[in-house]
């Protein structure tokens, strides 16, 4: 079933479309492919042998039985190809299936990469769709919402920036019920880490700022929190195709630990905004790597745990299962700490299958579930096979360290009826752990 | 601002106060802070559940509030905080809490001379800056990127000027946002409008511009320039000829335009952190001559020593130029005119030049302790922290401001204090 049979409604793409003259597509994507496009992308189209072997590698594919038009080189054929053979000469409504695919049927997880034999990264080649797809106006609505909140706020929640530090604050508060002499130290020179989280925290998970104020307050960490913009490290921008307000992003989100002192940024469970700041987004502005170091909870929980500052009183009562989240598994390589953490901290584990740098994707990722409503239903169809990997692990819990992988994870939970709990590492570790400064 | 003549620059230490101390009975001290002149130190002190005040040199504040945050001396030496009692916020300047309150206030600024604070604050859901405890009359939707002019007579902010709907791309798009002025936005209305920048007098202002997703530009006093970027960064005026300038990428690279015209050709990886000279002789930029390669130029001649990172970037009064380089904030040198200092360090601050430009001195960290460097050679001790080092007018003494064992001590030390 090719895309002209599955077209959804989208106020965005709609909008764009009809914007778009054959002409104004053939100038940008000529443009793009001449001044931001080079030998990477030519090696990886005149290398792929069209063998298919990316086909199994892609949950949208093993999710709708294996049609060959959800396959990576299927997604890559109606996209990058179907522009490429003719010169970006085509009309509007390509542009609009283009965007569909591209924001909507493939989460950039990179799992394909693993098994085609040349390693070609098919989500670069949907990136540079989706830039197309930025620069022309066709994008799905509710991310390029989240972009201008971007661009306007610096976070992707529109969150200003009293309602910021006054969430910090109210926090604060509602720890100390528990441990009198908590602090969220704010704008505090020359501590040890800046922590950041992503938007959805102060608007509407504070719980998880809660969490981890209690825990770097058990292990007396050094620790702030930034009072300006430049604390959120998400980054829809960077699936949106708008590259400029990425890079903004970053470069804020860089600057306010530089002005901060700190030695190194510690985020959040969060997998896409790693993926920003740890590769993307410091690479646009021209930092080979990261100018602050930065590290996922999941290291800093290992080494919390591993030194011995956080000691658990109890285990989570098992067995849970591990989601391994594609940016910082196949982005990062923290599958052993993972474990190592999740061992420490539940009574048993019971792998997926398959598991670590080959785990199936929560299909939230990549600015997928950021589409908004429309397009929830393609993610919850088109991860079947994650629902099926979970339903044979057999267990009840499942422990997934990223914000966007809860978002998946909760839909597909909730509509093939799996009775799972989903859990962040800092939720287990706050509630199990020894907590000698509590009242 | 303080005048430094003023100051007691005779060698020599003294203990101005142990942090410990405050006769309040504190159940905490938090992290200290440092008046400019070193004469006094102050940290926000828990006294009871929910009861906080700050305490300058082991004497409480006799005002107690509900929350304390953001203390900070002002350059004329003034303590300041940012203090809630009942729900509401302002701002304390040496205990005494201006008298208007919001419902919330943050992000505290001073004049270059300190004789003027002001604060951004929210009102019933609107925004906009109070200057002295005096709210501006126009208040915004949303406001952020405040600035105030060195001389504190004017204040601005990027606001917007109309109200969005969920998800509401078309108005967005069509342009809802301006730069205020002392509460009075521009006629024109943009994409986004950030970054507003005053010139020397505080009569002219400049801000960053998007004219739609993917064009971005300069507009000063409201009117945009004729050029169009890729991207660009913060505009800053000249403060000696009152040009504007601003980065701003072309074809995948960055240049530095200078009022409307491309006066850097683009050819940089990357641009920004623009600074002049007071005569206006001398720009000055951070750049990356080419990708994971970064120095400073000056009039468009990048140093050869090039670092990963490179930051904080200060400007003497005769030209010099100094930065931090580091690797990925690891091994922090200090960089002047384009020589790299010999010592390597776990964290640094800000070079400070002398006023005659002749010493650079540096606050720096290794293995959890803090000094001085003063042109390459470093001050004998080293202390639990510290603050930037302070010239004395003439530039032969340093005022060194570091506390160890939670004693704050104020040393004055002549350049011979210090040893390669």
């Amino acid at each position: 079933m090719g895309i002209e049979q599955r077209r959804i409604d989208d106020a965005g793409l709609a909008r764009g479309m009809a914007a778009l003259t054959p002409e104004k597509i053939a100038k940008t994507f000529q443009a793009l492919i001449a001044g931001e496009c080079g030998a990477r992308l030519r090696t990886y189209v005149e290398t792929c042998m069209r063998c298919g072997m990316c086909g199994p590698a892609c949950h949208y594919f093993l999710s709708h039985d294996g049609d060959p038009s959800y396959a990576p080189v299927g997604k890559v054929s109606e996209t990058m190809w179907k522009l490429l053979k003719a010169d970006g000469k085509v009309d509007p409504r390509v542009i609009g299936d283009c965007a569909q695919i591209a924001y909507t049927e493939c989460n950039l997880c990179r799992r394909c990469m693993h098994y085609c034999p040349l390693g070609i990264d098919t989500a670069y080649i949907i990136s540079v769709v989706r830039r197309l797809c930025h620069k022309l106006g066709v994008t799905p609505m509710y991310i390029q919402d989240t972009a201008h909140s971007h661009s306007a706020t610096l976070n992707q929640m529109w969150v200003k920036d009293d309602e910021w530090t006054d969430s910090l604050q109210w926090q604060e508060d509602e720890a100390r019920s528990e441990f009198p002499d908590l602090r969220i130290p704010l704008e505090m020179e020359g501590a040890d880490f800046m922590y950041s989280v992503i938007a959805p925290e102060p608007k509407f998970r504070t719980q998880l700022i809660y969490q981890a104020a209690a825990i770097f307050h058990t292990a007396g960490c050094n620790w702030t929190m930034p009072g300006t913009p430049g604390w959120d490290n998400s980054n829809m921008a960077m699936f949106s195709g708008d590259a400029e307000i990425m890079g903004r992003v970053e470069r804020y989100h860089f600057e306010t630990a530089q002005r901060l002192r700190v030695k190194r940024i510690v985020m959040g469970e969060c997998g896409h905004a790693f993926r920003a700041v740890y590769d993307v987004g410091n690479r646009w502005l021209g930092w080979k790597m990261h100018p602050v170091p930065v590290v996922h909870s999941i290291e800093f929980f290992w080494e919390l745990l591993d030194q011995g500052k956080i000691r658990m009183a109890s285990k989570y009562p098992g067995p849970v299962t591990i989601h391994d989240p594609c940016n910082v598994i196949r982005g990062r390589g923290l599958m052993d700490k993972l474990r190592e953490v999740v061992n420490h901290i539940c009574d048993g584990v019971v792998e997926m299958s398959p598991n670590r740098e080959h785990n199936l994707c929560c299909c939230a990722g990549g600015g997928v579930i950021n589409c908004g409503p429309p397009f929830k239903n393609v993610r919850i169809v088109g991860n079947k096979a994650k629902a099926d990997q979970l339903k044979a692990t057999g267990v009840q819990t499942c422990i997934a360290p990223c914000h966007n992988c809860h978002g998946g994870l909760e839909d597909i939970i909730h509509h093939y009826k799996l009775g799972m709990k989903l859990k962040f590492l800092g939720d287990i570790i706050y509630e199990h752990m020894e907590k000698p400064g509590a009242v | 601002m303080q005048n430094k003549a003023s100051w007691d620059w005779e060698p020599g230490s003294r203990v101005i106060a142990d942090t410990r101390d405050c006769s309040g009975g504190a159940e905490w001290i938090e992290e200290p802070y440092v008046s400019p002149d070193g004469e006094r130190v102050a940290a926000v002190a828990c006294v009871g559940e929910a009861q906080f005040t700050l305490c300058a040199n082991g004497q409480p504040w006799e005002n107690v509030f509900d929350k304390i945050w953001y203390p900070r001396f002002s350059p004329d030496g003034r303590l300041t905080a940012i203090v809630q009692s009942d729900g509401e916020w302002t701002l304390a300047v040496d205990d005494a809490p201006w008298e208007q309150t919001f419902a919330y206030l943050w992000g505290t600024r001073f004049s270059r001379d300190g004789s003027i604070i002001a604060a951004s604050i929210q009102q019933d859901g609107e925004y906009g800056l109070a200057v002295d405890g005096e709210p501006w009359e126009g208040l915004f939707e949303n406001a952020t990127d405040f600035a105030l002019s060195d001389d504190g007579s004017a204040g601005a902010a990027s606001v917007q000027v109309k109200s969005l709907g969920q998800a509401d791309i078309a108005t967005f798009q069509q342009g809802v946002y301006s730069i205020a002025v002392n509460g009075e936005a521009w006629d024109a209305v943009f994409v986004n409008a950030w970054n507003p920048s005053f010139d020397a007098a505080g009569k002219r202002v400049a801000a960053a511009l998007r004219h739609s997703l993917y064009e971005y530009g300069v507009a000063v006093d409201g009117v945009p320039w004729k050029s169009r970027f890729g991207s660009v960064w913060e505009p800053v005026f000249n403060p000696a000829t009152g040009e504007v300038n601003a980065p701003g990428r072309v074809q995948g690279k960055w240049g530095l335009a200078v009022d409307d015209q491309m006066a850097w050709p683009a050819r940089y990886a990357q641009l920004w952190h623009v600074a002049f000279t007071p005569d206006g002789k001398t720009t000055a930029a951070i750049v990356a001559p080419e990708f994971g390669s970064f120095t400073v130029a000056v009039n468009d001649r990048p140093w050869e020593a090039t670092f990963p990172v490179v930051t904080d970037l200060a400007l003497a009064k005769n030209g010099r130029a100094a930065c931090l380089g580091s690797d990925c904030n690891k091994n922090f040198a200090i960089c002047v005119d384009g020589r790299t200092w010999s010592g390597r360090y776990d964290m640094a601050w800000t070079p400070v030049f002398s006023d005659d430009g002749a010493n650079v001195a540096v606050l720096v960290e290794k293995q959890g302790k803090r000094t001085v460097v003063l042109n390459d050679k470093v001050y004998r001790e080293w202390f639990d922290t510290a603050f930037p080092p302070v010239f004395s007018p003439d530039g032969g003494k340093v005022l060194i401001r570091g506390i160890s064992g939670g004693k704050f001590m104020r040393i004055v030390v002549t350049p011979d204090a210090f040893h390669a």
